[in-house]
């Protein structure tokens, strides 16, 4: 399409290069567009690098300081900074275990049913697929205070288990798998029956690699959600072992909003940093996978 | 359900477990839960409950309070989907024609997705700061005092403007993705009719477009609505006060703060509705979707 634009915006034979002012607009409404996703964040890392007298006088900082380090030391191995007793290492570890127990559950358990649903003549299959599909309806935030009831009545507040089971509670994963199995030709269960594959063989031998990529789609969407979930790990975690990066900033509003004493502006810039850093990265590094997932999955 | 499928009896029961298992516990129990409690009026202390009827929803509606929070959480919900859609719409249409570093730009316009709405709302405070603030300072250049949790206007206008930057990412993959399946014959053809771009965006890319932005416009009704908690809830330093605040934000308030399980769970049950009916709305639009496609 690019030949042609240029082809019918000089109509005539003229070889002087002019400066095309529509694709300047273009460039300059993307860079402002980059900028203003940017800045923020950039922002933010750089008053990571600075004391925390420097930041309360002056505010956020544009230049790198000399701080940087110190800062991200204390924000990862101290401990009492923001919270009593757990540091940043405790929280990054805890938010990897969020992030990808509830991808792994989610995936897993979504897969299963799928496969349940689309390749078994079964009785009740109708049934199973409306009580599952009603889940994507309701999102955890609306039911928030009788789900917490519940888990505490099992036992389950500050443990992982109930830190993750309730979320993997929705049934997206089983309907992403669902739309693709049912775009799997039908031959290949054809020819995997003539062959004597059984179900479970043809399961793991055929489908599951054929769904690698689509397993890999839907992991970061479901890490990057798992990692920045936040109310439910602010009600179900009061053991500060327990506390994710995320979890973690409510602390940090916390300490803000007192205003006793010069909050540890730095660290917690620093500790910010950390938060977002891992599910940033997954998704620019696999932005292929992740938008092919993240587009065809919602359709 | 495939035609050749399997028909071994207990396989798919197994296979099905799990997740059932999980539903029933985490999902159905807790939402009858709230159905049943939304008819209650328990007891502060916790010595039991007694059934009120309606009770609960009644005074839900006639609360001058609740009203003001839904007429917020109107105001709040179309101001983030209106901009964030139009911005990102804009964005993707300039993405989709460039042809010199469209993968920069692209990577650039849609990393954010991954940033916590909370991270945001924390940047959000370090940004609209009253007293070291760099955006607070540029306001007040033009004369804007901006008090960010103190004044109600200027709290809502840092919640949608931290909200609309953490959302424009989504519907720019949506709508770029959308571009990029328009046929190229169909480009071609509307290039040779028409030489005003903004007209050919008009008649052909838009329509073209309309099935993305319907899906789009319900996505982000629910981002407003549910997944803006994080940016509340570190934008009013969790404390509500006198700022404003969404229904969710309030069901939250209530259950947890007030200890009120009865009306709290009235307010679920209002939202699971009002979720509903968006649902049938969408499926409306679903099978409109099918005439431009």
């Amino acid at each position: 399409m690019a030949d042609i634009a240029e082809t019918i915006a000089t109509p005539k034979p003229a070889p002087t290069p002019k400066i095309k002012w529509e694709a300047v607009t273009d460039h300059a409404i993307l860079i402002a567009g980059a900028l203003f996703m940017l800045l923020p964040v950039l922002a933010t890392f750089t008053t990571s690098s600075h004391d925390p007298v420097t930041i309360h006088r002056e505010g956020l900082q544009l230049a790198i300081g000399d701080q940087m380090g110190t800062n991200f030391d204390k924000a990862l191995f101290e401990k009492g900074g923001f919270t009593d007793n757990v540091n940043g290492i405790t929280m990054l570890m805890n938010s990897f275990i969020l992030g990808i127990g509830f991808a792994v559950g989610k995936i897993v358990i979504g897969m299963m049913a799928a496969y349940a649903i689309v390749y078994f003549r079964l009785r009740f299959a109708t049934f199973a697929f409306w009580i599952i599909f009603t889940t994507l309806l309701l999102p955890l935030e609306v039911r928030i205070l009788p789900s917490y009831e519940v888990i505490q009545s099992m036992g389950l507040t500050n443990t992982y288990t109930g830190l993750i089971l309730p979320l993997i509670a929705s049934a997206t994963a089983t309907f992403f798998f669902r739309q693709f199995f049912r775009s799997v030709p039908e031959e290949l269960v054809e020819a995997a029956r003539i062959d004597g594959a059984g179900p479970v063989k043809f399961f793991i031998d055929i489908l599951i690699p054929l769904s690698r990529t689509m397993i890999a789609a839907l992991f970061i969407i479901m890490f990057v959600f798992g990692w920045n979930q936040y109310l439910w790990p602010t009600l179900i975690t009061t053991d500060e072992n327990l506390f994710t990066l995320v979890r973690g900033i409510r602390q940090i509003i916390q300490v803000y909003s007192d205003g006793n004493s010069i909050p540890e502006y730095g660290q917690a810039m620093a500790l910010a940093i950390i938060a977002m850093l891992p599910p940033v990265l997954i998704v620019v590094f696999f932005q292929n996978w992740f938008v092919k997932g993240l587009t065809e999955s919602d359709k | 359900m495939k035609r050749a499928g399997f028909a071994q009896p207990w396989l798919p029961i197994l296979l099905l477990i799990p997740q059932l298992t999980i539903i029933m516990i985490f999902f159905y129990w807790p939402a009858g839960y709230a159905i049943q409690s939304s008819f209650y009026l328990q007891d502060p202390f916790g010595f039991g409950s007694s059934f009120v009827g309606f009770e609960n929803y009644s005074d839900i509606f006639s609360s001058g309070e609740y009203r003001k929070v839904a007429w917020f959480t109107v105001v709040y919900t179309f101001l983030v989907t209106f901009l964030s859609l139009s911005l990102a719409l804009l964005l993707a249409v300039k993405a989709d024609k460039v042809i010199r570093g469209a993968r920069t730009y692209r990577t650039l316009l849609m990393w954010v997705y991954a940033v916590a709405p909370p991270v945001a709302g924390l940047m959000g405070v370090m940004l609209f700061d009253q007293s070291a603030g760099p955006l607070t300072e540029f306001l007040g250049f033009f004369g804007w005092d901006f008090k960010l949790g103190v004044n109600y206007n200027d709290t809502a206008t840092a919640m949608v403007v931290v909200a609309v930057w953490k959302q424009v990412p989504v519907n720019f993959i949506f709508f770029l993705s959308g571009l990029q399946s328009i046929p190229r014959s169909v480009r071609e053809a509307a290039m040779i009719d028409n030489r005003s771009g903004t007209r050919r965006f008009w008649d052909i890319t838009f329509p073209l477009l309309a099935p993305t932005a319907f899906f789009l416009l319900i996505i982000n009704i629910t981002y407003a609505l549910f997944d803006t908690f994080g940016v509340i809830d570190t934008l009013v330093k969790g404390e509500p006060g006198n700022n404003p605040m969404t229904l969710v934000y309030k069901v939250f308030i209530d259950g947890f703060r007030g200890n009120d399980l009865g009306g709290s769970s009235a307010q679920s049950v209002v939202l699971m509705v009002l979720v509903l009916a968006l649902t049938v709305f969408q499926f409306r639009l679903l099978e409109r979707r099918i005439h431009y496609t």
